[in-house]
């Protein structure tokens, strides 16, 4: 009786009335969603750690990259012919090390003046600067902006029986995984690391060690806003490279921050990631809820554990 | 002598006839507001665009009507209704405008119809398509004027029906205009004999429609409806192309502007069927407005920006016709006019506000048949008005 016993096996993938098999396919959407959360969560969480700035700009440095990448690809050698194309992996390594020198411009001649101010201060400077990157792009490029193909390489998919994956969402997963790792252990196993964690406790004493403070500010912020640059290129060939894409994943990514714990690394990655695999899961049993739930969790989060899940209270 | 007596009498009365029409203009100004999207993800299709429509219309008449300047104004709606009804009621109250237009999203029209009915001034939506304004909210001084959700479903919907497409899957906004699409392409595709199997409802603007995608995979119809605009469609058209859903299934965007087309490529557009009010490429008419159109704004109009356009070129007519700028005449005159220009074809204003005219059923091509920029669709036919727009709803007081 085969047709008997494959009604029963239908029957155990069941569960709550939603097949094994999408709920599959919803948590890895979620985890793929998660990883950006998790690499745009962990620049705000290493820039608020040393610099006490909460960066709103972030959304529009994420949206800078992608364009960049976008601009390279398909605009460059419009403008100076065929050999002058940047490619998708040229542009990876590229784009961050634009919006991070970027960054680090930003910080010595605008940031470095308010770090003696409230929060606020730094928090509508940087919200400023969103604002007219994203102006400035909506401008010249409209806001329905421009497609960008995976590479070669990562075009296609493979049939995983549960769903079939984007090759390319596939490397979004492992790369992100891998540069959440590599940022974590540069913070917290190496020698640089404990320089910034300490520099991060008690930056008067140990400038007094002869360590160039300034100096590590700067190139940290420069280097989260990297990170958001990294995370910008991997989303082009995913979202609409549009003046908007960041400033719409911002919100998400500053409540996954709280959640994490303010300028927690690990948490902000662990909560990144686990944040995304809950979204993905509300949106398997009750899609209506998917954009509210990462905020509920986040007033949860705030009543019980005000310093969030990772962090440590002051 | 007798000449002379006849001209004299003839200045007399040019002098009194105008000096009677004077009076009739409110302000001494014909004065058009153009309410839109300015910035956000609606821009492309409305925005600065819809300005520069308005601003031929204005020219196309010489810049006046009865004697008196048309001006025009525009402002950002954000695609807020309470910030769009603040606009309006500072216009309607200090600012001397005397119609607005635009609206591209549906919620802003319904805030401002309201308020335009207390202060007896005309409003009519181009690119506000839900069949809301045509319903309980409906007011006597409204007309939706480019096109509605129903009309946008009924064309693309029947086509695939008739091809044997039953089974449906919506992706639909999660808001006034998904709903009504939603809606009105359900009644449509159940009278002609297709099913909805099922619907997810997304955030509005999303960025990742993945999972609303696979779910719509997973539910095996034959055709994937997206009951959204704009950005949220181009994105989910993309995703669905990223997941290989479009080999085995039909994604059907019911609202797609041109723009949207632009953005997205030929490559991964191609072959979809839409349904349009307005193709710049359909006649010599309409090429040629919209080639001058092109020069100003160095893109193709959309059906948003064309129906602006024609929106303000036929409410002067009307204004020049009714001798008054007073709305309630206004909306008579325009009732009686038959509407025809290198936008809208074989166009009757109906009393519950509905623009009744032939929409254009078109299908994208692909890259190899496309010969120029903007070069994006063949005219697949026309649909006559009676066909696909919706009957009246009983629920519209507006004639009553």
């Amino acid at each position: 009786m085969p047709g008997g016993g494959r009604r029963a096996t239908d029957e155990t993938h069941i569960m709550f009335d939603i097949p094994m098999q999408s709920l599959l396919a919803q948590l890895l959407v979620g985890l793929i969603n998660g990883c950006f959360y998790a690499m745009l969560s962990m620049g705000l969480a290493i820039i608020f750690g040393l610099l006490n700035i909460i960066n709103f700009a972030h959304g529009a440095q994420f949206m800078v990259a992608a364009f960049l990448a976008w601009m390279g690809f398909s605009q460059l050698p419009l403008l100076l012919g065929p050999e002058f194309k940047i490619n998708f992996w040229a542009a990876l390594v590229l784009a961050p090390l634009i919006v991070g020198g970027l960054g680090v411009l930003l910080e010595k001649t605008l940031l470095k003046r308010l770090y003696h101010l409230d929060h606020l201060y730094g928090l509508l400077l940087t919200f400023g600067v969103s604002l007219v990157l994203e102006g400035v792009f909506r401008h010249f490029y409209g806001i329905s902006g421009a497609s960008y193909d995976p590479p070669a390489l990562l075009q296609g998919g493979i049939d995983l029986g549960f769903m079939y994956l984007p090759l390319y969402r596939g490397f979004v997963v492992v790369a992100s995984i891998l540069i959440c790792g590599c940022t974590w252990f540069l913070f917290e196993k190496t020698r640089l690391g404990a320089l910034l964690r300490a520099g991060t406790e008690n930056p008067k004493l140990l400038q007094a060690f002869g360590v160039n403070i300034p100096l590590m500010i700067t190139l940290t912020y420069g280097f989260g806003v990297g990170l958001a640059g990294i995370a910008g290129v991997l989303a082009t060939p995913i979202m609409q490279v549009n003046p908007l894409m960041g400033a719409n994943l911002l919100n998400i990514v500053f409540a996954v921050v709280v959640i994490g714990g303010l300028g927690s690394i690990l948490g902000a990655v662990v909560s990144g990631l686990a944040l995304g695999l809950l979204e993905g899961l509300t949106k398997v049993f009750y899609p209506e809820a998917s954009t509210v739930v990462v905020f509920v969790i986040m007033a949860v989060v705030l009543l019980t554990r005000p310093a969030g899940l990772f962090g440590k209270e002051h | 002598m007798q000449f002379r007596k006849l001209s004299v009498c003839l200045a007399a009365c040019a002098a009194l006839s105008s000096f009677s029409v004077h009076a009739q203009v409110s302000d001494d100004v014909v004065k058009i507001g153009v309410l839109n999207d300015l910035s956000g993800i609606y821009s492309d299709l409305s925005g600065q665009g819809s300005v520069t429509a308005a601003r031929m219309a204005i020219e196309e008449m010489g810049g006046k009507v009865l004697g008196k300047p048309v001006e025009l104004v525009f402002a950002d709606h954000q695609n807020k209704p309470d910030v769009a009804a603040n606009l309006a009621r500072g216009w309607f109250d200090q600012g001397k405008v005397d119609m607005v237009t635009d609206f591209p999203t549906t919620s802003t029209a319904l805030a401002v119809m309201e308020i335009a009915r207390q202060k007896n001034r005309v409003v009519m939506p181009s690119s506000g398509l839900a069949t809301a304004i045509l319903g309980e909210k409906c007011t006597p001084l409204t007309a939706q004027w480019t096109t509605n959700t129903y009309a946008l479903a009924a064309g693309t919907a029947r086509a695939l029906v008739k091809e044997g497409k039953k089974t449906w899957y919506f992706v639909t906004a999660d808001y006034t205009f998904g709903h009504s699409l939603e809606k009105d392409a359900t009644e449509v595709i159940k009278a002609d004999g297709g099913s909805v199997v099922g619907s997810s409802r997304h955030p509005f603007p999303g960025n990742d429609f993945s999972s609303f995608l696979l779910k719509a995979q997973a539910s095996k119809a034959d055709v994937i409806a997206l009951a959204n605009a704009g950005n949220d469609t181009v994105n989910a058209i993309k995703q669905a192309n990223e997941y290989g859903i479009t080999r085995k299934q039909v994604v059907a965007p019911l609202l797609t502007y041109i723009s949207d087309v632009h953005s997205i490529g030929l490559d991964k557009a191609q072959g979809m069927y839409l349904s349009e009010a307005f193709y710049w490429d359909y006649d010599d008419r309409s090429r040629a407005w919209s080639r001058k159109f092109f020069e100003i704004q160095k893109r193709m109009p959309t059906a948003a920006q064309a129906g602006v356009y024609s929106a303000t070129l036929n409410y002067l007519k009307a204004v020049q016709a009714a001798g008054t700028d007073e709305a309630k005449a206004v909306m008579a005159q325009l009732r009686k006019m038959t509407i025809d220009d290198a936008v809208i074809r074989k166009g009757k204003l109906r009393e519950d506000g509905a623009l009744v005219h032939d929409m254009l059923l078109l299908q994208v091509k692909t890259p190899a048949e496309s010969k120029a920029p903007w070069d994006y669709y063949k005219v697949k036919s026309v649909l006559k008005g009676a066909d696909v727009f919706p009957p009246i709803n009983p629920a519209c007081q507006a004639g009553k």
